[in-house]
């Protein structure tokens, strides 16, 4: 078992390279993701003008447009193992919990590349100031490692599924919830907050789903990948 | 290397595909499934391949008197089919070196060289694979089915889109798998019937 | 024997419950005629409670053993589950509208609630979105675990972002019970009630199911 999880880890790393690949051949994935959070963004900034909203507001906005964002991304990675009809070809090499890490790797890769072009254009934009950066910054980051864990199971089953579009969103929304509320809630923390202490407890609630969702994933995968 | 299967059954939505399928498979030997059109060739070769799960039945593989789990049986099977494809927008070499390196094959690069040239694909390498004819798509998906050097050898029709040259180039290899391991074929053609050791026939 | 016994004693409980909840508990103070409410509302979020857990454990069987009929259960459970859930919601806001002045308000009792239609909502979408028979089972049974271990999150963060008014449930954190006796007696007559409900009614489901699987069988 030690050696078949070292195993997986090494062909995790070779299906994430083999999508990273395939992604800057074709760039489906990373223009669907950026191009929406971009037309959002300015959909937001646009209808708001020159009103200010107030951080409160800013800070549950910023979290919705991530989510959505990634609605419009993250499925692609099994999806598009379906549409060929490589995911047989890929059973054949390797063991389900190398391509669900493999994938998972490649979904995180893919919201920090979201984040890096969203993140400043809405401090711009909608004048929004984060006043303990480091603190938003760690926030994003373990939410973005529960956003791509929750996101890369519920896409491998409507990768599997009819009428995928919708469904992602429908089936994400109630799974991500609680990441998203936390998400908000240390973000408005991060706007005011002096010292990492204040939001702790949504540090905590972000890094426990992050843990327990990947986990369970990583058990229910292969029920899915073998279907 | 041995397969054994015990009364298969598979059903899709309730509806009956086939049932009672006793198989029991030894090295050196080439069985063939025949049947008419959706009768369930493909899907018993994904069944015995680990591709999918049979409604009922089991299968066991053994290796040298041990027995093989079925998570592990992936890194002894190769698959031939119209079904499964290759990466369409990497090259053939791509392909071959991800899926390789997956299945973790020795001294790839060599194997890579090799089988192409033997496939006739050789300086057509770093093309994608999108480009390619879909004769040469065939031969492609013969060299990745070879380059793990796989106990069993599973091929869902054998000649589909290949030509006299690469028909006698398959054969030939079919004929060096039937040789020292295991060879499972799908198909109709009454020329690989008799190439067959056993032929299970399937009725809807 | 007993499945005989059980629908007509169960029938004369549900209605003393209801005559209890009438005519014999007492009205709770500030509360009036809003009381009774109680008796109906909080036995129909815990039977939602229980039906999902029972549809989750049933898709934990269905993976373990692949057998059809886990699948058909864990579907009948959930379908049990939403009716209540949808319930639980209407008493709820009968309760909201009448105590805190608007039929919604996004308490997070009101935020759970409507969380967990959501999620039987998905899960019956991508039912839906599935044909083939054990494919649906198998992506739907993943999808019911899945968001079983995501709901506890809520409990815990839900009411750190927004404050509530619902009042505590049966004990505050005082440990303190607000009811009299004979409230007491009321609800948990009800609780009991509404428990054996749900048992006799998945029962039925699930009889159901395997007439249906052995009328299937018998067409092959």
């Amino acid at each position: 078992m030690r050696t078949g999880s070292f195993e997986s880890m090494v062909d995790a790393f070779y299906i994430f390279k083999k999508d990273l690949i395939q992604e800057f051949k074709t760039r489906y994935a990373l223009n669907a993701i950026i191009l929406f959070a971009v037309v959002t963004l300015t959909a937001v900034s646009f209808s708001i003008g020159v009103i200010s909203a107030d951080d409160d507001i800013l800070c549950a906005m910023f979290w919705i447009i991530l989510f959505f964002s990634s609605m419009s991304g993250l499925s692609h990675i099994f999806v598009r193992e379906e549409e060929t009809h490589t995911a047989d070809t890929l059973k054949l090499v390797t063991c389900p919990t190398a391509v669900y890490l493999g994938k998972l790797l490649f979904n995180f890769m893919l919201l920090l590349a979201l984040e890096i072009i969203l993140v400043p254009l809405y401090f711009g934009l909608m004048d929004f100031y984060v006043r303990h950066l480091p603190l938003f910054l760690i926030v994003l980051a373990i939410g973005s490692v529960g956003l791509a864990g929750g996101g890369t199971i519920v896409a491998a089953i409507i990768a599997k599924a009819s009428s995928r579009g919708a469904l992602f969103t429908v089936l994400s929304f109630p799974v991500l919830l609680p990441l998203l509320i936390s998400g908000i809630s240390a973000t408005r923390i991060a706007v005011n907050a002096r010292s990492f202490t204040e939001a702790s407890a949504e540090l905590q609630t972000l890094t426990a789903y992050g843990v327990v969702v990947i986990t369970v994933s990583i058990l229910l995968f292969e029920f899915i990948w073998n279907e | 290397m041995q397969i054994k299967a015990e009364n298969l059954r598979k059903e899709y939505n309730g509806r009956l595909i086939f049932k009672n399928i006793n198989l029991e498979i030894g090295d050196r030997t080439c069985i063939a499934v025949t049947g008419i059109n959706g009768s369930g060739k493909t899907t018993l070769i994904r069944i015995l391949a680990n591709l999918v799960s049979p409604t009922m039945g089991k299968i066991t593989y053994q290796s040298k008197g041990a027995e093989i789990s079925k998570e592990k049986i992936h890194q002894y099977c190769s698959l031939v089919s119209p079904y499964l494809e290759l990466y369409q927008d990497l090259t053939a070499r791509e392909n071959l070196w991800f899926l390789g390196k997956l299945k973790k094959v020795e001294k790839l690069d060599s194997k890579i060289d090799r089988l192409m040239n033997r496939f006739g694909l050789k300086g057509r390498e770093d093309e994608a694979v999108k480009n390619y004819s879909s004769g040469m798509k065939q031969r492609l998906k013969y060299v990745f089915a070879l380059i793990s050097d796989p106990e069993i050898l599973f091929v869902d029709e054998p000649r589909s889109n290949l030509d006299d040259h690469g028909i006698r180039t398959v054969y030939e290899v079919l004929e060096e798998q039937k040789k020292n391991k295991i060879l499972i074929m799908a198909t109709n053609e009454k020329e690989d019937l008799k190439y067959a050791d056993r032929i299970v026939r399937i009725d809807g | 024997m007993l499945n005989r016994i059980l629908p007509f004693f169960l029938f004369i409980w549900i209605c003393l419950v209801i005559i209890g909840a009438f005519l014999y508990a007492p009205l709770a103070e500030g509360l009036g005629e809003l009381t009774r409410v109680l008796y109906f509302h909080v036995p129909t979020a815990w039977v939602t409670v229980l039906a999902f857990l029972t549809g989750a454990v049933f898709s934990v069987l269905y993976l373990k053993s692949k057998s059809i009929k886990y699948d058909y259960y864990a579907e009948s459970a959930s379908q049990l589950g939403f009716v209540f859930c949808i319930l639980a919601t209407i008493t709820g806001s009968i309760w909201a509208k009448m105590s805190w002045g608007s039929f919604w308000n996004w308490d997070p009792r009101e935020t759970s609630v409507f969380i967990l239609l959501l999620i039987y909502a998905a899960y019956f979408a991508l039912r839906s979105a599935v044909e083939q028979e054990d494919k649906k089972a198998a992506l739907s049974a993943v999808y019911s675990i899945l968001a079983f271990v995501t709901v506890p999150f809520f409990v815990f963060i839900v009411p750190r972002v927004y404050t509530s008014l619902h009042p505590d449930p049966l004990v505050n954190p005082e440990g303190e019970i607000h009811m009299d006796a004979k409230m007491l007696t009321v609800f948990l007559s009800s609780l009991a009630g509404f428990t054996v409900l749900f048992i006799w009614m998945i029962r039925i489901k699930m009889n159901l199911v395997l007439i249906h699987l052995k009328l299937k069988e018998m067409e092959n």
